[in-house]
């Protein structure tokens, strides 16, 4: 499957000298959902501002299907609607007028049956004569949504579109974000809220100091940096580990009450049943076990950790 | 292929928001010029005697039209720009389909035509106070369309450089009112003394005013022939300066 965003050998070093990306290769496929996961200041939103044409890159190239997004920008940047992070909206034009404004200069014809229907998708029909100060947060962000929308592209960035977004809010434009995927959008977003990404995107990039460190499947993702673990309870605390179970990497824990086992749940052989048959010979009495399986949480706490 | 939608849209806005603005976009200009008719025209006006055959009042009207036509080019342009800037809804603008061609022309274009339209208004005012009288009305037009390009693309520039609100105002406070004023608005440069008069002719707006006076009363500073090519060649610095910003993305594009 070819992709529809191409990213290759992407660096950008800031007038300052700071350097906000370090030779990023990435592949978006037609469709997907991918997540960026990095803290505040690891490059996610210059990446975006790039595609989009915000910002000219350094070094390094993207194609959007294909095209160029410096030599064939017209094409690219029409196929692409952007949701920033801030809220930066004209704050004397009315929901409607800006939404209008955004489709004619994408050069799009107007349409009002297309924009009615994507004002009322996002609850912003009632709104729509209302001055856009006069809106609260939330309903600023639909009308960036509804904006970036409003020329029907086929790929759409939100960077980070719950910041500061209430819960109800969130799980809405997770609807919304859904829809738009079966509708057959590819969506990039960018979150620190891991959950986020748990919940709806298909693919995890992890951004951290300029460099894209790891970029998988969502499950995939897991089955490689996951951990699991097991969690031995045991009837009686003991002070140390008995030397006959130095054969698996176990920790004593909740003062001498559980051994916790740390395993590869996808090798060949995760060495249970000989640990639990050690533990059983070592005269230890079980009162219970528990297995866990790591989220991306903590895939994303070690990830950056590690840098 | 052009996305003439796109400066349609521009266009249609930025004109949109000076009607929402209409007190301080076609008002307040009109009432300051009046002023000066009163004040300059009237009260101290009657005490002076025609200048080259015109009544000092008819005299200044050309001035005065270029006063505010120079001011609120630089002016509606520069904020045009900035203000998008300053509020990041620029964003749109840069990841749209769209060229600095016609970025340039959407916003430039606004600008020029809305001090095209306050030009028309002083002039149709001050039709109350004075007799007018155009002998070449077709040099009048050019004068007044050339005039209102290149300063929106004076205050385009401006507002592309400016990164606060103080810097926005400073060419229009210290360079521009200190010109128009010294420029002949009021007065032929004759009726200085002549160094003076030598210092006045490295003044851009000496040639506008006594160009644009000319096709009123064949009234001149200089002739029409240099004042047509002065403005020329101040829209084309203007328009080389603004092509080298949309070249290398100067304070739009990190």
């Amino acid at each position: 499957m070819n992709p529809i965003i191409s990213v290759s050998g992407l660096t950008k070093v800031y007038a300052n000298g700071h350097m906000a990306l370090r030779d990023i290769h990435l592949d978006i496929h037609s469709g997907e959902i991918l997540a960026l996961l990095g803290p505040n200041g690891a490059g996610k939103t210059t990446l975006i501002s790039i595609i989009c044409g915000i910002v000219n890159p350094t070094q390094g190239s993207v194609t959007v299907n294909g095209y160029d997004i410096v030599r064939d920008y017209r094409i690219t940047r029409s196929m692409i609607g952007l949701v920033p992070q801030e809220l930066t909206l004209g704050s004397f034009d009315t929901v409607w007028n800006t939404a209008c404004f955004s489709r004619g200069l994408f050069g799009k014809e107007p349409d009002r049956a297309y924009l009615q229907q994507v004002l009322e998708d996002l609850s912003l029909w009632d709104k729509r004569n209302s001055a856009i100060r006069t809106l609260s947060g939330g309903m600023k962000r639909r009308v960036l949504i509804a904006k970036a929308l409003s020329h029907q592209p086929s790929i759409l960035f939100l960077d980070e579109p719950t910041a500061g977004v209430d819960v109800e809010l969130r799980k809405d434009m997770w609807r919304l974000v859904k829809g738009l995927q079966e509708s057959g959008v590819t969506i990039i977003l960018t979150t620190h809220y891991i959950e986020e990404a748990e919940e709806i995107a298909d693919r995890v990039g992890v951004i951290n100091n300029s460099e894209l460190l790891v970029i998988d499947d969502k499950q995939a993702l897991k089955h490689k940096l996951g951990k699991r673990q097991m969690t031995i309870e045991l009837e009686q605390p003991i002070t140390s580990i008995p030397n006959s179970l130095s054969g698996w990497a176990l920790e004593l824990s909740a003062a001498g009450r559980q051994l916790v086992y740390t395993y590869d749940s996808y090798s060949e052989h995760t060495g249970i049943s000989g640990l639990l048959n050690a533990v059983n010979e070592a005269g230890l009495l079980l009162k219970d076990v528990s297995t866990s399986q790591s989220s991306l949480e903590d895939i994303f706490i070690s990830l950056v950790r590690a840098e | 292929m052009i996305n003439v939608q796109a400066i349609k849209i521009i266009y249609k806005y930025e004109m949109l928001r000076a009607w929402n603005t209409i007190m301080q976009s076609f008002i307040s200009p009109v009432i300051s010029t009046v002023l000066y008719f009163v004040v300059f025209g009237s009260a101290i006006g009657s005490r002076i005697e025609t200048v080259e055959g015109v009544s000092y009042g008819a005299f200044i009207v050309p001035g005065l039209v270029m006063l505010a036509l120079l001011t609120q080019s630089v002016a509606n342009a520069s904020f045009g720009i900035y203000f998008p800037r300053f509020t990041g809804t620029i964003y749109e603008v840069l990841s749209a389909p769209v060229s600095f061609v016609e970025i340039l022309l959407g916003y430039v274009g606004a600008a020029a035509s809305k001090s095209f339209i306050i030009g028309m208004i002083i002039l149709a005012t001050s039709g109350f106070f004075v007799d007018l009288n155009i002998l070449h009305p077709f040099w009048m037009l050019s004068f007044l369309v050339l005039t209102c390009i290149s300063f929106s693309l004076l205050g385009f520039i401006i507002g592309l450089w400016a990164d606060n609100f103080e810097k926005l105002q400073l060419i229009p406070m210290l360079v521009i009112t200190p010109l128009v004023f010294l420029g002949g608005s009021f007065y032929t440069i004759d009726m200085l003394p002549p160094v003076w008069r030598t210092v006045s002719l490295f003044n851009p707006v000496v040639y506008l005013v006594s160009g644009f006076r000319w096709s009123f009363y064949e009234v001149a500073d200089v002739s029409i022939e240099i004042s047509l090519l002065m403005v020329v060649l101040f829209a084309v610095v203007c328009l080389a300066i603004v092509w080298l910003i949309f070249k290398t993305g100067y304070r739009l594009k990190h």
